[in-house]
């Protein structure tokens, strides 16, 4: 069945990652995850489920939160995607990054570019959030290992740290 | 079988005109897609047998929240994260504020639109309901024209619509008509975000002398469509809501609903959580009534 259908041809579709404006080669219904872990190299950003259930994929799309499995990269074109990689300068982490390593956020890894691009999309929207407005902006990012609270513990020392 | 990009097409043209164009000239060989939550789920299954696809996502068209002297009409294509954000549809329709705030998580709910969930017409979508019970219209947009439709005749069975090949949601038109009424709204799942519903309510009502004036109720995941209990509605309107209408009512409720066994849940544990949820609504509608 496969061969009977016709294979199209790539394109070329324009974007912007972490501040560099790339060009990449890739079909149209390509997965942004897929183009950015396979084509930008930029293997921070994780695939967990493929179906948009765990968040291990999320990146900010023109600084919103998505699932990265979830968008195909033509929707892309034109857009500036920020991932893990594009979190730290100047050779310093980013203050989300400095708080999971120091409250213990991160045990396996898999779940935390995820988890700290969800925190970075909730601290953009609420600097100073409580304990509630930090479970929702992670509700949709799964972790299985750290049972969740210091994670939580270190999205609000990052706020705190912020503010301050 | 994962999909194989190379196997579909996906055009962007970036304007409803010409996007309608292409649904009228090959009717049902397009599919629209707008924030991918569930079309791009069915893809990296290998399970979406469209190979044609067309974006529609952030068509400013289908984007904004229009309020007339009549009513507001939200945008097909509008978020989750748009409807949670706007004060008017908040202020208006709790009841699909509400549902906004449990479908999926943040990134779900970022991409995720009105539009999409009508047109995916699971039976479990948690916005679906609310709509049922403000008495939504649907304004469909096609290269003939548009028309309008009750959202109530809208699902004509599980997973099938109203909605020709051609057309498009452009609006999810609601009057807001329902201030003195008494909003509830509860999800029962594994968890709030993420996950969907082994039941939901959406309900409105208004007491008057202890006295149930008007009432409104619908369900989702309880029959292979978003569910009105009109036969529930009947046994409560015009009666003064005590122990032994509250007991009728959800004896009503759980025989009016028709759910299956799945991996969510089971019939019986919907019927039994339905009637439970109906009962929850009338508490609440009567304690609110004797604080003011």
């Amino acid at each position: 069945m496969r061969g009977q259908l016709p294979h199209r041809e790539k394109r070329e579709i324009s974007l912007n990652v972490n501040g560099r404006s790339v060009v990449v080669c890739a079909h149209p219904m390509e997965r942004l995850l897929d183009v950015l872990r396979r084509e930008l190299g930029l293997t921070g950003t994780k695939e967990g489920c493929g179906e948009g259930e765990c968040g291990s994929c999320s990146v900010l799309l023109d600084g919103t939160l998505v699932n990265s499995c979830l968008v195909p990269i033509l929707q892309v074109a034109g857009s500036e995607v920020t991932t893990i990689e594009g979190l730290a300068g100047d050779g310093r982490l980013h203050a989300l990054q400095q708080a999971f390593l120091e409250c213990g956020g991160a045990q396996c890894g898999i779940c935390t570019p995820g988890m700290i691009l969800a925190a970075c999309q909730l601290l953009r929207k609420t600097p100073r959030p409580n304990t509630e407005e930090i479970q929702e902006g992670l509700s949709g990012n799964l972790c299985r290992c750290t049972g969740y609270t210091q994670i939580l513990e270190a999205v609000a020392e990052a706020a705190r740290r912020s503010v301050e | 079988m994962r999909a194989h990009p190379a196997e579909y097409e996906l055009v962007a043209p970036g304007s409803l005109p010409v996007v309608l164009e292409l649904l009228a000239k090959e009717p049902g060989t397009w599919l629209p897609i707008a924030g991918g939550t569930d079309v791009m789920v069915q893809y990296a299954a290998g399970k979406l047998a469209a190979r044609k696809l067309v974006s529609i996502w952030n068509l400013p068209e289908l984007r904004s929240v229009h309020a007339t002297s009549v009513e507001i009409a939200i945008g097909g294509g509008c978020t989750y994260t748009d409807l949670r954000s706007n004060p008017l549809v908040c202020r208006n329709f709790p009841l699909l504020c509400s549902a906004a705030r449990w479908t999926g998580g943040i990134a779900n709910q970022n991409r995720g639109t009105l539009g999409g969930n009508i047109v995916n017409a699971s039976p479990a979508a948690d916005s679906l309901p609310a709509l049922l019970v403000y008495g939504a219209e649907l304004l469909l947009i096609s290269a003939r024209g548009t028309r309008r439709v009750p959202y109530a005749d809208f699902h004509v069975g599980y997973r099938k619509t109203s909605l020709a090949p051609d057309e498009l949601i452009l609006a999810i038109c609601l009057k807001p008509q329902f201030s003195g009424y008494y909003a509830h709204a509860r999800k029962v799942a594994a968890r709030n975000a993420q996950a969907i519903s082994k039941v939901c309510l959406a309900a409105l009502g208004k007491l008057c002398d202890g006295v149930i004036e008007d009432v409104r109720l619908a369900m989702g995941s309880v029959a292979p469509v978003p569910l009105r209990l009109p036969a529930t509605e009947r046994v409560l309107k015009g009666q003064c809501v005590d122990a032994n209408l509250i007991a009728a009512a959800k004896v009503a409720a759980a025989a009016e609903v028709r759910p299956i066994d799945d991996i969510r849940s089971t019939a019986r544990y919907r019927a039994e959580a339905a009637g439970n949820l109906v009962v929850e609504f009338l508490e609440r509608l009567r304690e609110g009534s004797a604080a003011r």
